[in-house]
């Protein structure tokens, strides 16, 4: 199949009025604020060099810290702040999405805007703003008639590059629940949908391209005091963002929303969760990408109603509990504890989700390594991967615990490249998911865990309180519980790491249902 | 004098720091008077021009324009009815010759069709081709057009007073002489009271009416070319003897009758 006629193109053009749509209202939203608060600051700071001095100094520490970690810790203080208007003024927003994104990309794009804008007001001749005085301005004339003119376009040269770094910036947005055209890019890097992860960068790229030109065209006709010019580029981002409106307009903003993590089992999962709300008439939509810590938070606000999550993960990182319980004990306990919060723990899909130790069944067989107490006697001399979170899980620290694990290096790598690195050698020994269907394409072998020091997974359907008393939506999820086995998932999941038009999330959610629905 | 003098000095002082740079000066200038201030740099003469206007206020005395006490005039409407012609033109780059000329009428809230009228005028009165000028930006000009365009800037909204800061000092010696005498002619056609700062003797001479010679923030002399060559002050004297030793070398030098 040639490389344009792959029906994902398709697929992925679906969604663009969506993301895009979502993408430059958050963008221009974000830079709107951030020129809103930094030309002031700039104008108000050009002839007081301490205050100046630490605002660029703030400025430039934002900078250093990476858009993805920004737009991360805006959600837990936003969450804090939510919780506080609300216990002092009765009043709560969301914590999720739009607004911790828009404030995050606002607070990136201040630092080129105050930079160029302080210099460029500085950097006008003295004589000249004597001369705005001595032919007879007040202040705020020389200011308006004379300088911000002169800085214009050092200041505009901040303003387009202020554009661009949000525009690229926003697309890390989608794990804090912010759509935007990042969602083909994560949901292409987790799916191995290399279309996606393509079509994603090349629109947010000509996203940036398309609003810097448009801004460069009023640079130039308000320089040349040409009004048709500046006119034309103030027209064409006022119909970019006039287009991006339309298409939300004729959604309705109600219906249920399905979250997923940042993972391909989540994608398949969700996609088949929002294909049987929908098939029982009721509207759903899909918010996929968010983060492991984001979207149980999200839940319990009520900004997604459902998403599957894993019991030993809730176990660890809600419970805070080390102990370990056997599975059925344990999502019993979990369902109780949760249910104090209204959040509903409607069952389980039927499979487990495991971190388990995995390394190559040649290598293993080699080195006499069954279990992962085999595992510790060699493990000095081999070097293990994890994903982003694994070696900061408590899993991770009770496995060090009970088995005495020192390996001799340890790396972080994207889930899905972590099997084919161990497959190659690159690695030694990944700490991998046991639903993966890429354990068995790679012909790897997941250790035993004989002191149970790795709670289990059992992969379980949670409700937000909101959703409590909602028999419609329970009865048409139903038909999920306890019907999806280990064997299915990882045909699931292998399919839906496969590169081809079959291994689309949605594709891979039609044939699992074709797999458990009719039994 | 036979009426009130236009500008009064009456013992100003302005230091910056632990600079005196104008120190105790006392000086009128009479309507319709030309005044050169003659100094070195450093001598105070652009600050003495400056606190007349208020882009630099005064430490102590007082300065009265027209009768009025400066200190009780709102600074921007003095600015306004003050002409102010800068070193090297002051001229904004951004805006046109038109825009520069008319921008005080324009601070004013002049009518745009009347600014552009006056516009024409000015262009005329300093010689510049309405055509070939009026719509060009500052940086498309020569030197001396730039400072014809300030002068006409200055005189936009019809002031009696004119303030010049070294206006023609940038310029190569056949426009100055030209500009020079072309301004002279203006400010006798308009009746105006000009008040202009150069550190060039010569200049002075053959344009003011009065020279007033300013040194280390102090008024050595004032008067007119007769009188200061009268005066018992040696820098006086040293300054009036440079042109007339340069005017006796370039006869000596030159052959008499030659173009000239």
């Amino acid at each position: 199949m040639s490389f344009l006629a792959d029906p994902r193109w398709g697929e992925a053009l679906a969604h663009l009025p969506d993301y895009l749509g979502n993408h430059v209202r958050v963008s221009l939203a974000a830079l709107a604020l951030g020129l809103a608060v930094s030309l002031p600051l700039a104008i108000l700071t050009r002839n007081r060099p301490a205050p100046r001095a630490i605002l660029l100094a703030i400025a430039s520490i934002v900078q250093t810290v990476p858009g993805l970690a920004l737009l991360a810790l805006f959600y837990p203080l936003l969450l804090l702040a939510a919780s506080v208007t609300l216990a002092w003024f009765g009043v709560s927003f969301s914590a999720f999405g739009f607004l911790p994104a828009m404030l995050a990309l606002a607070l990136y794009s201040m630092l080129p805007v105050l930079r160029n804008g302080i210099t460029g007001l500085n950097g006008i001749d003295p004589a000249l703003i004597e001369a705005a005085k001595g032919v007879g301005m007040t202040a705020r004339q020389s200011l308006i008639m004379v300088e911000l003119p002169l800085a214009l376009p050092v200041m505009m040269a901040g303003i387009r590059t202020a554009a661009v770094w949000v525009i690229g910036t926003a697309t890390l947005s989608t794990p804090i629940g912010q759509t935007s055209l990042g969602n083909y890019i994560f949901a292409g890097l987790q799916t191995q949908n290399w279309v996606f992860v393509l079509f994603g960068c090349f629109a947010s790229a000509l996203l940036a391209l398309a609003v810097d030109q448009l801004l460069g065209l009023i640079e130039v006709g308000l320089r040349q005091r040409n009004r048709l010019r500046s006119g034309l580029g103030a027209a064409g981002i006022a119909a970019l963002v006039a287009a991006t409106l339309v298409p939300t307009m004729g959604r309705s903003p109600s219906g249920y929303v399905v979250g997923a993590k940042t993972f391909a089992e989540q994608y398949v999962l969700t996609a088949l969760m929002r294909d049987r709300l929908q098939a029982a008439g009721l509207s759903a939509t899909a918010r996929s990408g968010l983060g492991s810590s984001v979207i149980f938070g999200a839940l319990k606000a009520g900004d997604i109603d459902l998403y599957v999550d894993y019991s030993g993960t809730l176990w660890a990182n809600q419970l805070h509990r080390t102990d370990i319980k056997p599975r059925a004990e344990l999502v019993a306990e979990l369902k109780a504890t949760l249910a104090k919060d209204n959040i509903t723990l409607l069952g389980e899909l039927g499979f487990e989700n495991a971190y388990a130790l995995v390394m190559p069944r040649k290598k293993a067989e080699a080195l006499g390594v069954r279990t992962v107490a085999d595992l510790a006697a060699h493990a000095p001399t081999l070097s293990i991967a994890g994903d982003y979170e694994f070696f900061s899980r408590p899993e991770w620290a009770a496995l060090q615990k009970a088995y005495g694990l020192s390996f001799r290096a340890q790396r972080q790598m994207q889930p899905d490249f972590m099997y084919a690195a161990v497959a190659s050698g690159e690695v030694d020994v990944i700490a991998g998911y046991t639903s993966d269907g890429l354990i068995a394409k790679y012909d790897l072998v997941a250790l035993d865990d004989p002191k149970h020091a790795i709670p289990p997974y059992d992969a379980i359907l949670l409700l937000a309180p909101k959703r409590a008393g909602d028999e419609k939506l329970k009865t048409a999820l139903q038909p999920l519980l306890g019907k999806i086995d280990i064997a299915t998932m990882r045909e699931a999941n292998l399919r839906a790491s496969g590169n081809d038009a079959n291994s689309s999330p949605d594709a891979v959610a039609r044939w699992l249902w074709e797999k458990v629905g009719g039994r | 004098m036979p009426s009130e003098p236009t500008i009064s000095y009456a013992h100003v002082t302005k230091s910056f720091g632990a600079l005196k740079a104008v120190d105790d000066v006392s000086l009128d200038i009479a309507e319709g008077e030309f005044l050169a201030i003659v100094g070195g740099s450093g001598s105070g003469k652009t600050t003495l021009l400056r606190l007349a206007n208020r882009l630099i206020e005064a430490d102590g005395g007082s300065i009265a324009v027209e009768g009025e006490d400066v200190r009780s005039v709102d600074p921007v409407a003095l600015r306004r009815r003050i002409g102010y012609v800068f070193q090297a033109g002051g001229l904004f780059p951004h805006l046109s010759v038109a825009d520069n000329i008319g921008i005080t009428p324009r601070l004013l809230g002049e009518p745009a069709a009347d600014i552009a009228a006056r516009v024409d005028e000015l262009l005329a009165l300093v010689q510049l081709d309405r055509d070939a000028h009026r719509d060009r930006l500052p940086e498309a000009l020569s030197g001396g057009q730039r400072q014809r365009v300030g002068v006409a800037r200055a005189l936009a909204a019809r002031p009696r007073i004119v303030l010049m800061d070294e206006p023609f000092g940038a310029l190569d010696p056949l426009t100055r002489d030209a500009l020079g005498d072309d301004y002279r002619a203006l400010h006798r056609k308009l009746g105006l009271t000009t008040v202009m700062i150069t550190h060039d003797m010569t200049e002075a001479i053959l344009l003011a009416d009065r020279i007033a010679v300013m040194r280390g923030g102090k008024l050595l002399a004032q008067g007119t070319p007769a009188e200061l060559s009268r005066s018992e002050d040696a820098y006086v004297l040293e300054l009036l003897r440079t042109p007339r030793r340069q005017v006796e070398r370039l006869n000596a030098l030159l052959p008499q009758g030659g173009a000239a």
